[in-house]
């Protein structure tokens, strides 16, 4: 395998090492806390989700316009995903020498991003302006979807293939 | 009795399967994860309603009813995906005080619910289009959040066994609450 351009592992042994990956690796019950209060945050991103992902399919709330049921549950996905990060980072930092080796955190790292991207600049945008579902709306509620279904489902993985 | 039945349980050959399989036991604990996302996500979004919170301009009757059937197919992925697990290590579950604890909120949950459709929601009438739903409203919508939020953290922390069984140093009221067999 050829050398990477970037080496990252000093990067991960450097957080690992760090006052807050220390903190939470030798704590007996921070890591579940902290887990614990990322899966209540993954519910609070379906709550912001999935109601207005489902409208933009042309399900559930379909005497609604899109745009006013995406403008009520907005601040609640922007939360979410405060939430997670936040929640995220120092379970991260705690294991961060086993994530590097763990081929879902990489999948989960490398949606993460394209799934933010395309939540606040495609699917706001089509969303803040739409009434009915439309083929349109349709294939960016799917791709959402599909998009955020990656990062859920490997973050769960992350603790089977280690 | 109980602990009999999971014992037996526990030694068929569908539980050994499932406990030891490579496959089948991570993809149902992943779909019991995503489904959470999916059916905590929707009670949250009822919840939010009712609370008068979001969405204000949609009345809460119409909007409960429309979410309703999306979040009983995410509460049967839930319990069909749960009571699969549980088959897997039925014993351990039995031991275990989150798992206890996960159960008697599951049962405040449930007669929550019951108790909003059978009671409060009839009244829906009178406050459908009102911006902030009686108190009634908001204190199921409450009761949910938090007892719904339990279920996800105890169901979370079952996957450690700081109160197990055989560990030498655990006080007499867990092995009470645990229904631990003493030796």
């Amino acid at each position: 395998m050829p050398a990477p351009v970037i080496e990252l592992l000093p990067f991960f042994e450097w957080c690992e090492a760090s006052a807050l990956g220390q903190v939470v690796r030798t704590s007996v019950w921070l890591f579940p806390v902290i887990e614990a209060g990322h899966l209540l945050a993954l519910c609070l991103l379906g709550a912001g989700l999935l109601v207005v992902d489902a409208r933009m399919l042309g399900r559930g709330l379909t005497d609604v316009p899109i745009a006013e049921i995406h403008a009520a549950l907005a601040p609640w996905l922007r939360r979410g995903v405060w939430l997670l990060i936040a929640t995220g980072v120092p379970l991260f930092m705690s294991e961060a020498v086993k994530c590097y080796y763990n081929p879902s955190f990489w999948v989960k790292m490398a949606t993460l991003p394209v799934a933010i991207v395309f939540t606040w600049r495609v699917r706001s945008r089509v969303a803040r302006t739409a009434g009915e579902a439309t083929a349109h709306t349709r294939l960016v509620a799917a791709t959402s979807m599909a998009l955020w279904f990656v990062v859920a489902a490997a973050g769960r993985w992350i603790g089977f293939s280690s | 009795m109980l602990r009999d039945a999971l014992t037996w349980l526990a030694g068929t050959q569908w539980s050994v399967s499932l406990h030891e399989s490579l496959w089948v036991w991570p993809l149902l604990e992943s779909t019991h994860v995503l489904a959470l996302a999916w059916f905590v996500g929707a009670a949250i979004a009822l919840d939010l309603r009712l609370l008068g919170v979001t969405p204000r301009s949609i009345p809460a009757r119409s909007y409960t009813q429309r979410l309703l059937p999306w979040t009983r197919a995410g509460f049967a992925l839930m319990v069909v995906t749960g009571v699969l697990l549980f088959t897997a290590t039925p014993v351990t579950y039995y031991e275990s005080l989150f798992f206890r604890i996960k159960v008697l909120l599951l049962l405040v949950a449930g007669a929550n619910v019951w108790y909003f459709h059978g009671r409060t929601q009839r009244g829906v009438a009178a406050w459908d289009t009102g911006v902030r739903p009686p108190r009634a409203a908001r204190v199921a919508a409450v009761v949910s959040l938090v007892a719904w939020g339990g279920v996800v953290v105890a169901g979370r922390l079952v996957a450690y066994n700081w109160f197990a069984c055989d560990l030498q140093t655990r006080a007499t009221w867990v092995t009470r609450l645990s229904g631990c067999q003493l030796p």
